[in-house]
């Protein structure tokens, strides 16, 4: 009897190890429970009856003014100001996240955008583009996000363009690469000469084709976004308190990290736990589109230069 | 070679230029009223008016900015809003506590990366490999200013408490002055960078010498009985230095410009630290000052590698 043989797309093939990547099932798992407890957050703080604003300085904290520790009233303990940090914790998974994506989102297509007209065009454009990204690469960008910041005045907002910013041209690099053999394709000559515009080429021939690079990227980037947008709330630059965010929590425990290890510890580790899950996650996307690809760190360091 | 250099020297001065440009167009064109901006929003008009006149921002911006450019090339920074501190003595006063936290950190991680590195990739998917690839993404996924709160609170703190105190919690103590009280007081800084930079290195090293200890000339190397630390040390990790080498330049670059979070965090007065500090206060001069400084750091660090590069490999001078 002869096996049955099924066609399967690349798409289907790279789901399919995927599902069988522990690894990839438990970060989903771990992302899952970050997701819902940002979503629900405001259920969280209803549950536990603590807004996440609230000073508690009766209960929340001791006589001399020390954030209390975990323990039945405040499950994860208080902050410097006597607040639940349970429910700020919840809150500022919010942040991260919706920056996160949206920041990662953002800096994907546009350097797909950037890559793949690069690519397609060739000639003085590649020229222009591909300085532009060399050029963006080498900003020391902490110190330029920062600044930037200082002018604009910081936001969820600002934090997501700057963080776009500067995160767009490691993918911009990578794209027009890949875009630049495919450009050499029979595929493309085909459409071309059926009449096909630029536009049609670019975004219906050659976008598709690049679509496994982008969602790699879009996953590998989020972590760092992550991590990026904390740093500069941790710097007093990102999101404005009151506004919970792990970055300014993390900031305030500075403070108090000799006496409340709970201060430091809950935010670090849903911070952490974050980044790492999206990371995992990342690498097992790319081990799924491309097995031979063993590259871990590398690739989300845009040192990748193959052209 | 010397075209080659050249032109790689003009590439970094466009690069400066045009950083000199945005910061210029960031902090004299863009805000409306950069004035205002420098002397607080309670400053009367003749206040603000002085302010105008001493910038030179009475000017119009072709001439403010051909102003600027010139002030750049003579090295001359201008002075601190707040302190009237030369900006450049600001530099100098950071950079060798910026310096001293950059090259520490970098002889470490170098060591941890590629020495990590070059185990597992000679002995891939065993337990050690396995167990590293989780412990470097798991330090690659700690942004910088939690690790170094966390080593505060176990290495520092919970030390200290226990009744051991090999680690102070910062500070800053010139080389000139103790370089056993140097070290000691910059060893949890430099481990903080370290190990997450240490995660990536020991990642990129170990991919470049798996791809090269599958070359043909590996096999004939083998074949002509060379022995494994031979093959390993002399002829694998000299080729797959290159992917290091690029990413040593940009990291260590990048770092000399300040490493911002971490000097924040231990309180070390490096340009880093300054450059926060400047940007919460509005002082425009040094913030300009350090970032031109950084960015030029960066691309000296890239020029060198390039340089290096192709010392190494003469293909590359032909590009």
């Amino acid at each position: 009897m002869s096996v049955p043989i099924r066609a399967r797309g690349p798409w289907q093939l790279a789901f399919e190890r995927l599902s069988r990547d522990r690894w990839a099932i438990a970060a989903v798992a771990a992302i899952g429970i970050i997701v819902a407890v940002a979503v629900f957050a405001p259920l969280i703080a209803r549950v536990v009856d603590h807004p996440p604003q609230a000073q508690y300085r009766d209960t929340g904290l001791s006589p001399s003014g020390i954030p209390v520790g975990p323990g039945r009233a405040f499950i994860l303990g208080t902050d410097g100001l006597g607040r639940d940090i349970l429910v700020r914790v919840a809150y500022g998974a919010r942040v991260s996240l919706v920056v996160g994506v949206l920041a990662s989102g953002l800096a994907v297509a546009f350097g797909a955008m950037v890559g793949i007209v690069a690519a397609w065009f060739g000639g003085a454009i590649d020229t222009i583009l591909s300085r532009l990204m060399d050029v963006v690469l080498s900003l020391p960008f902490l110190v330029f996000a920062l600044a930037l910041v200082a002018i604009v005045g910081p936001s969820l907002v600002v934090s997501i363009v700057v963080i776009a910013f500067f995160s767009w041209a490691s993918v911009g690099r990578v794209v027009r690469a890949q875009a630049l053999s495919i450009r050499e394709q029979e595929y493309i000559r085909a459409a071309r000469s059926l009449g096909a515009g630029s536009l049609r080429i670019m975004f219906v021939e050659i976008l598709p084709n690049v679509a496994a690079t982008l969602i790699v990227y879009a996953t590998l980037l989020i972590p760092s976004s992550i991590a990026f947008e904390a740093t500069m709330s941790f710097l007093g630059l990102g999101v404005v308190p009151p506004t919970p965010s792990w970055g300014n929590m993390l900031a305030d425990s500075i403070a108090f990290y000799k006496v409340a290890w709970w201060f430091v510890a809950f935010p670090g580790a849903a911070l952490v736990g974050t980044t790492l899950a999206f990371n995992i996650l990342g690498d097992s996307v790319r081990d799924a589109f491309d097995p031979r690809h063993d590259q871990t760190i590398v690739i989300a360091n845009g040192e990748e230069k193959k052209s | 070679m010397i075209r080659f250099l050249l032109r790689r020297v003009l590439w970094g001065m466009a690069i400066v230029w045009f950083v000199a440009t945005l910061v210029f167009a960031m902090f004299f064109v863009a805000p409306r009223d950069v004035a205002r901006l420098i002397a607080g929003r309670q400053a009367s008009d003749q206040t603000l008016e002085v302010v105008r006149k001493r910038l030179g921002l009475d000017q119009p911006v072709p001439v403010q900015y051909v102003r600027f450019l010139g002030r750049l090339v003579r090295g001359d920074l201008g002075e601190s809003f707040l302190t009237s501190e030369p900006v450049v003595n600001v530099i100098r006063r950071g950079f060798p506590v910026t310096a001293s936290l950059a090259l520490g950190a970098a002889t470490l991680w170098l060591i941890i990366g590629v020495g990590t590195g070059v185990i597992a990739a000679t002995r891939p998917r065993s337990l050690f490999d396995r167990a590293l690839t989780g412990v470097a993404l798991f330090f690659y996924s700690m942004p910088p200013f939690l690790l170094g709160e966390l080593l505060l609170l176990f290495l520092f703190f919970r030390l200290y408490m226990a009744g051991y105190s090999f680690f102070p919690p910062g500070a800053y103590v010139p080389l000139t002055e103790s370089a056993a009280q140097w070290a000691r007081h910059l060893i949890l800084p430099w481990l903080s960078i370290a190990l997450i930079t240490a995660a990536t290195y020991s990642r990129l090293t170990r991919g470049a010498m798996l791809d090269v200890l599958g070359e043909d000339y590996i096999r004939t190397a083998r074949a002509k009985g060379l022995t494994e630390g031979r093959i390993v040390y002399k002829h694998a990790l000299r080729s797959s230095a290159a992917p290091v080498m690029t990413q040593f330049g940009i990291d260590l670059g990048g770092l000399l410009g300040g490493a911002i979070v971490t000097e924040v965090v231990f309180g070390l007065p490096g340009l880093g630290r300054e450059a926060v500090l400047a940007i919460t206060t509005q002082d425009l001069p040094v913030i300009i000052g350090i970032t031109i400084l950084s960015s030029m750091l960066v691309v000296v660090a890239n020029l060198v590698v390039d340089m290096c590069y192709a010392l190494l490999d003469p293909r590359v001078r032909v590009r």
